[in-house]
């Protein structure tokens, strides 16, 4: 296939030419950095949580009598387990993804300070007994809370729980302690300090931002007895098999309601918070899809609008190749070569524009670098959109008959 | 002349229907894409209070720890403690003054049988309602001297008003919060700010509806009500006094009507770090003093997510407009012959000009009422979306007729290189070439 005709051609027509280049860059710098987005947040919307996400429910009971709690939880505890189908139950103070976040920070020295820029800022679960059932929870190494450990802990007059035991999960306790296992290793905030028991697998934090990020997983568990709990014990964590659960969750609605008259109470199921969660990203990220989508249907019709115009100019040229011996594959060729050399300069342009394009949003932006192979990527879905869009065209102009070149037209 | 431009451009329109078609949906998919982002922008970026914002000011002080400390770089902390609002709320240096955090009540229905339920409630000090202009239907807001007494009054929101009262008169009557007896003394017209400025870093959601209930500060802790976010800075022994614990709650806004004011705040505000430095409270001297504006920008309270969407609807246009340019480029190459002819009988260039961007604006006025149409579409989808926003998402005469004003740019600005290119064709090859 000889190029050269093609770049004569093209310098005679250098306006058209220089607008296709334009549009195909811009596509690509704009489909790079949309793709890069709508992955990011398709991560976001499926980060791992090792809880049981399907089998989980929740009634937020809220408005109690702080001074009963010893007695009501109990109660409530009792009456949900009298639920058929119910396979655990306990009650929490919040849950992954729920917004409601109690944070705190640690060192790992005896005297650290909340306020020291060294410690480490983590979420607080505070659990009532039988939490790690009901969330299914799944502990990695050392073991969960014992009876007398949930009994004997309560809240006094500071934020932090009155017990000395401490179960993390997996990603804090590597970041804590790189290479050495955390059993038995101390969190400290003066004057409070907790001995890691356990390590359970990465739970999510009730809030973690807009975007993920190391933090995600910095979640540390608490013992607490109901009687010393003041209120902080809301949510009450009901597990089941999944097909149950719609069932059960409406039943304990109705039984924590009427036990709890005075108080307001709210069900969910766990699926429901994390897709409450995720809403906004996730209607971002189709948001970013439709946009692709229909720039690259603009960026096609552009191409076979101009490249059929193209067509129609030459078709005397064609008529004449085609007389003197040029096949129709040939006439095919010509349109396709020419496309891709075209595509091929607008995805250069497009490359170190959405590269650009990546650099600023980093600044301006919670933003990542996008990795390289997005570049490519981009390059050849403009590769592939270019030569099809071509191929309406170059087959209209390889039906020119050659009967053309002898026709004034 | 230019009902004949006008003529010659919807016959040359007419005559390649495939191509108008596909000329007028791209530009009006761009406009259309980049009014909805604008509209939703321009909705959250918008001014709460136009009349009184540059009267409002948001004073910042930092309690925090030497530690960390950079001078010049460390940004103050975004809320206060206790004890450092009642001081400034105290020192009266502004006409006024208010401190306020947010908080849930518990609302109980009078009616029997009717469910309690939660709404947000803002704790705050009598000043807010004259400060933030919120306006009375019944009634009016607390006096200075209840916010030191502790007694039990609340003021309510038209659609808490509506849902217990049935929309009467309800000043004098009582409302039963978390489990105790208030006395309405004022009852609000619909008054919803957005972005909810005040609420900004107190914990609480950025636009959507109103605050349900305001109570006076002092009586609402007295309750047990708690701020939705507290930041501690040091250990905490007794979270439950929160006024004497190491930990920020508040925010507080002042009131100043000129730059004399503003300056004389400024300085009283660095004369109080100064001196709680030597009182041995504070470590860190930075203050910052921000207007109501000023403080929405600081807290970046516009999500980066809107902000995207809305550059990348402008890329989506410029993708477009390249596109209508090829276009118009390529309808007016093919009729290089009709040019000639025009040329050869007597059409200057300037007329040539004229005529292919009259074609170029008619495409663009189209596009615009088109885009139009798919801008609705947008905001409609957009009001069906889980955002706090998205019932706020219409579109007003300003975006309506700045729609068309970007139709009509795009179009002229893509129209320009045809027609020149148009204008400039010699006529005589073209005429041979015939």
């Amino acid at each position: 296939m000889e190029i050269r005709p093609i770049f004569a051609s093209l310098r005679k027509h250098r306006i058209p030419a220089c607008l296709i280049v334009l549009e195909i860059a811009l596509a690509c710098a704009v489909l790079c950095n949309a793709v890069f987005m709508i992955s990011q947040r398709v991560s976001d919307i499926h980060l791992g949580n090792a809880i049981d996400e399907q089998g989980t429910a929740t009634v937020v009971l809220r408005g109690t009598d702080d001074k009963l709690v010893g007695s009501d939880i109990p109660r409530n505890l009792a009456a949900l387990r009298g639920i058929a189908g119910v396979q655990a139950v306990a009650v929490t103070s919040t849950l992954p993804l729920s917004h409601n976040n109690w944070g705190w920070s640690f060192g790992l020295d005896p005297d650290a300070t909340i306020s020291d820029q060294k410690s480490h800022n983590v979420s607080l679960y505070f659990v009532g007994e039988g939490a790690d059932q009901a969330l299914g929870l799944r502990l990695l190494q050392g073991r969960f809370f014992n009876g007398d450990e949930y009994a004997g802990s309560k809240f006094d007059t500071a934020p932090l729980p009155e017990t000395h035991v401490v179960v993390i999960t997996q990603s804090l306790a590597k970041k804590l302690w790189p290479g050495q296992s955390a059993l038995g290793k101390t969190l400290y905030s003066m004057p409070h300090y907790y001995a890691v028991i356990g390590v359970v697998a990465d739970v999510l934090r009730p809030a973690i931002g807009t975007h993920s990020g190391p933090y995600t997983y910095d979640s540390t568990y608490y013992p607490i007895s109901a009687g010393g709990s003041k209120g902080v014990l809301a949510y009450y964590v009901i597990r089941s098999a999944p097909q149950d659960r719609e069932r059960i969750l409406r039943e304990a609605e109705q039984k924590l309601a009427s036990l709890n008259p005075g108080a307001v109470t709210k069900a969910q199921t766990y699926s429901d918070i994390r897709e409450k969660y995720f809403a906004d990203m996730s209607s971002m990220a189709w948001m970013l899809v439709l946009v692709c989508v229909v720039m690259l249907a603009v960026t096609a019709f552009g191409i076979v609008g101009l490249t059929s115009f193209w067509v129609g100019q030459r078709r005397r040229q064609i008529g004449i190749r085609r007389a003197v011996g040029a096949t129709r594959g040939h006439i095919m060729q010509y349109f396709q070569t020419e496309n891709l050399l075209l595509t091929s300069v607008g995805v250069v342009v497009g490359m170190a524009l959405a590269f650009g394009i990546n650099l600023y949003l980093m600044q301006h932006y919670e933003m990542s670098r996008m990795p390289w192979y997005y570049l490519p990527g981009g390059a050849l879905a403009l590769w592939l959109l270019g030569q099809a869009s071509v191929f309406g065209p170059a087959q209209k102009a390889a039906s020119v008959p050659p009967v053309v070149a002898t026709r004034s037209v | 002349m230019f009902a004949y431009y006008l003529d010659l451009a919807l016959r040359s329109l007419r005559r390649n229907k495939v191509l108008t078609t596909l000329m007028v949906l791209a530009l009006a998919l761009g406009i259309g894409a980049t009014i909805t982002t604008l509209t939703v922008l321009r909705l959250l970026s918008g001014d709460p209070l136009p009349q009184k914002s540059a009267q409002l000011f948001y004073p910042q002080l930092d309690p925090n720890e030497k530690d960390g400390y950079i001078a010049g770089q460390t940004e103050p902390a975004p809320t206060m403690t206790y004890v450092d609002a009642m001081n400034l709320l105290h020192a009266h240096r502004a006409t006024r003054q208010v401190a306020m955090a947010l908080s849930q009540a518990k609302v109980l229905p009078q009616q029997g049988g009717d469910h309690p339920f939660f709404s947000d409630a803002v704790m705050t000090t009598a000043d807010f309602f004259a400060m933030f202009d919120a306006p009375f239907q019944y009634g009016n807001g607390w006096a200075a001297a209840d916010d030191d007494s502790g007694a039990q009054l609340v003021v309510i929101a038209g659609f808490l008003n509506d849902k217990l009262f049935g929309g009467a008169n309800s000043v004098g009557k009582t409302i039963r919060l978390n489990d105790r007896d208030f006395r309405i003394v004022g009852v609000l017209k619909p008054w919803a700010p957005q972005p909810r400025f005040y609420a900004q870093d107190l914990g609480g959601r950025s636009y959507g509806d109103g605050d349900a209930v305001f109570l006076p500060l002092r009586t609402a802790r007295a309750v047990d009500m708690g701020p939705q976010d507290t930041e501690c800075y040091a250990a905490v022994t007794d979270i439950k006094h929160l006024e004497t614990a190491p930990c920020m709650w508040l925010g507080v806004w002042v009131e100043l009507v000129d730059d004399a004011a503003v300056a004389g705040y400024k300085s009283f505000l660095s004369s109080y770090a100064q001196q709680q430095i030597a009182q041995g409270r504070f470590q860190r001297p930075e203050t910052a003093l921000l207007d109501l504006m000023g403080w929405l920008r600081d807290q970046q309270v516009v999500p980066d997510d809107v902000r995207l969407q809305a550059g990348l609807a402008f890329g989506f246009l410029l993708i477009c407009v390249v596109n209508t340019v090829g276009l118009l480029l390529a309808k007016c190459l093919r009729r290089s012959q009709e040019i000639g002819v025009r040329r050869a009988l007597g059409a200057t260039r300037r007329e040539i000009f004229t005529q292919f961007m009259v074609e170029a604006a008619i495409v663009g006025m189209a596009g615009g009422v088109l885009g139009l149409l798919f801008a609705e579409l947008g905001l409609l989808g957009i009001r069906h979306q889980p955002a706090e926003y998205a019932s706020l998402a219409h579109l007003d005469l300003g975006m309506f007729l700045f729609t068309f004003v970007v139709a009509l740019g795009a179009s002229l600005i893509a129209g320009i290189l045809p027609a020149w290119r148009a204008c400039v064709l010699a006529p005589a090859p073209q005429l041979k070439a015939a």
